[in-house]
């Protein structure tokens, strides 16, 4: 099989702090990761690489640092990494980005027919999940978005089966190869890198391609030109208007006697509805 | 990423070709004659955009024939939509992305909606994707706040950021429609007149079974969810309750008040709570009439998830948690010595009102 994985590295939004007194992001000594919806992707593909025999292309667009997180996704045992990096890419939103994606993939298949693309179901730091489905539409290949199992693949009819969570419950769809798939969390566990792949990790010189090499004829549809959506305004929220009023006491007790009266005296609705569902819920 | 002040430079100008875009749609997501309630909380707010525009407010029904489909177009107009466009095939049955981005798209090729919105809910994801690079128009997901710019009557679109601690406002510029996705439970429901009427204009899709190349063979109904998005009472916890064991004050007061349970992010990447938990941005959000968050330090991550509560309570040991800037009722303390003697005052008190 030949198998695309689309990665974003990002910053490891868990340690992300907002400068209490600019109110501008502290971006410095943000550690960047593997965006962790990816790694899910990576995972099944590694899985259908030992199933049925895969080369793993691992692509991401990004600047020039992007590379670490290419080269740990070697380390779980992919074949290949690209960077598609360029200034033209600066300020890209997500249909700007499904397009780059999308042409790089487009030239990726010329050389070798892909089956399966995978994207995160969405990133961490834009929470989207607008640029998979992006891809499949560009790429004209069929779309299964929060994919929580493959069931089976037929390489001889091409075909692939899989359970797609809804909200009510699950799909199961069938469709035909090649696809794009963007899994649902929790579908598997990334596995640990082994010594070799991390010695080849280290040695492998990564591919790096342009606008130009990526098969991008028009840089105007890239990048901050491509991109119908414009950032007017980044703000921190600002406090609600009526402050906070603090309760407080001598022991745990008294505080929490205090805030039952006040809730219950602003709040008279409150203690009407509180006591019909603790009834309910008794008389169960 | 975003580098605001280079971004901003960038002037907001309407092409007079998309000025021909008129009107405010919103996909109405139906489950067998079953609307999605963000559907209706999205004509709410849709209103909003289309008085300030000038312009009405249509929906857009993508479903297999039935008399069904117009008891919800009638609802449609009960919240204040002014038309419905109606594609029935029974090709739209089930979900499925072709066939819904095909229907959708016609319409919007046909008859010029300056703006679409749609519920950020699984199928609203996956369709708003596919339909906004199929019509290259711009999409600004998870909306928390949408508003017309006066000066260029274009949307703006305001999202958290950065993952969730800052919020930015978005345009979109030189393409139409402009698409929004909105998460249930951000708007409020609209007000139900049941006298309200409007138009239906039935359209054909015009495709065939065997032109869609995926198939849904079979439907595993899920077990039933979480209702955590519509409880009236939720106790949350966050990381300040430092240990799991902790996590069992959270489950003794709810169960005194009856409510629901639910934390913050981090708790579920430690794996204290099920993600079906998570209330936030990533999360669920929640209108409760009362909201105990515990140990939750307010990141606007999870504020964006509680936000239309009616009234927040935090316990928190740290005087400047964020969570200290839009809580109605705060206390400032250690939350394992006050939650039990909370539980144990709440008990007294529900106990004093059924005798």
């Amino acid at each position: 099989m030949n198998i695309v994985v689309c990665i974003k590295q990002v910053p490891d939004s868990a340690q992300i702090r907002v400068h209490p007194v600019t109110n501008t992001i502290m971006r410095q000594g943000v550690p960047t990761i593997i965006n962790p919806f990816d790694l899910f992707s990576i995972e099944e593909a590694l899985r259908l690489k030992d199933q049925f025999g895969a080369k793993i292309t691992v692509l991401t667009m990004g600047p020039k640092m992007a590379e670490q997180a290419l080269r740990k996704t070697l380390t779980f045992g992919a074949d290949e990494a690209i960077l598609l990096t360029d200034r033209a890419f600066a300020g890209s939103d997500t249909l700007a980005t499904s397009l780059t994606l999308a042409t790089a993939i487009t030239k990726i298949n010329e050389t070798k027919p892909i089956d399966i693309v995978f994207c995160g179901k969405q990133t961490i730091d834009g929470d989207t999940a607008q640029v998979g489905p992006g891809i499949a539409v560009r790429l004209g290949i069929q779309q299964l978005t929060y994919i929580s199992k493959i069931v089976s693949i037929d390489l001889d009819a091409r075909e692939i089966i899989v359970h797609r969570c809804v909200e009510s419950g699950t799909q199961v769809l069938k469709t035909k190869l090649p696809c794009l798939i963007t899994l649902f969390e929790g579908t598997n566990v990334i596995r640990f890198g082994t010594m070799t792949n991390a010695f080849r990790a280290a040695r492998y010189k990564l591919i790096e391609w342009s606008a130009t090499d990526s098969g991008i004829s028009d840089v105007s549809q890239c990048g901050l030109r491509g991109s119908p959506t414009v950032v007017k305004k980044v703000f921190a929220p600002s406090a609600r208007t009526d402050k906070t009023i603090f309760i407080s006491g001598e022991t745990p007790e008294i505080i929490s006697q205090t805030l039952i009266d006040t809730l219950f005296s602003s709040y008279p609705s409150l203690q009407k509805d509180l006591f019909d569902i603790s009834s309910q819920g008794v008389s169960k | 990423m975003i580098e605001s002040s280079r971004l901003s430079e960038r002037s907001v100008e309407i092409d007079e070709r998309i000025a021909t875009y008129k009107g405010v749609w919103v996909f109405i997501e139906t489950d067998c004659g079953h609307t999605n309630p963000v559907s209706w909380e999205l004509i709410g707010e849709g209103r909003k955009l289309a008085d300030t525009l000038g312009v009405e407010v249509w929906g857009v029904i993508l479903s297999a024939p039935g008399d069904v489909n117009y008891d919800v177009a009638k609802d449609a107009f009960s919240y204040g939509a002014d038309g419905v466009y109606l594609i029935e095939d029974e090709i739209l049955g089930d979900y499925r992305t072709v066939p819904y981005t095909k229907g959708l798209t016609y319409l919007v090729n046909k008859y010029k909606p300056e703006i679409l919105l749609l519920g950020a809910t699984i199928l609203g994801r996956d369709l708003a994707g596919a339909v906004a690079t199929t019509l290259t128009t711009g999409l600004t997901a998870d909306c928390t706040g949408l508003r017309i710019d006066v000066e260029s009557n274009s949307m703006a679109a305001t999202r958290p950021t950065f993952g969730g601690s800052l919020l930015c406002t978005i345009h979109t510029l030189k393409a139409r429609p402009q698409m929004a996705t909105v998460r249930p439970r951000v708007m409020e429901m609209p007000i139900k007149k049941n006298n309200r009427t409007g138009q239906i204009v039935n359209v054909n899709l015009g495709m065939k079974e065997e032109d869609i190349i995926t198939k849904v063979v079979d439907y595993i109904r899920g077990q039933d969810q979480i209702q955590l998005a519509f409880s009236d009472f939720i106790v949350s916890g966050g990381r300040g309750l430092g240990k799991i064991e902790n996590f069992r004050l959270i489950n003794e007061l709810a169960t005194v008040l009856g409510a629901e349970v639910g934390g913050s992010l981090p708790l579920v990447q430690a794996g204290w709570i099920d993600s079906e938990r998570q209330i936030g941005q990533t999360g669920k959000t929640v209108r409760p009439k009362l909201y105990i968050a515990v140990g939750i330090s307010g990141a606007i991550q999870h504020r964006v998830g509680i936000d239309g509560a009616n009234c927040i309570v935090a316990i928190n040991s740290d005087p400047n948690a964020p969570i200290f800037d839009f809580a109605h009722y705060g206390i400032v303390g250690d939350a394992i010595k006050i939650m039990p003697s909370l539980t144990e005052a709440f008990r007294n008190r529900i106990n004093q009102i059924v005798v």
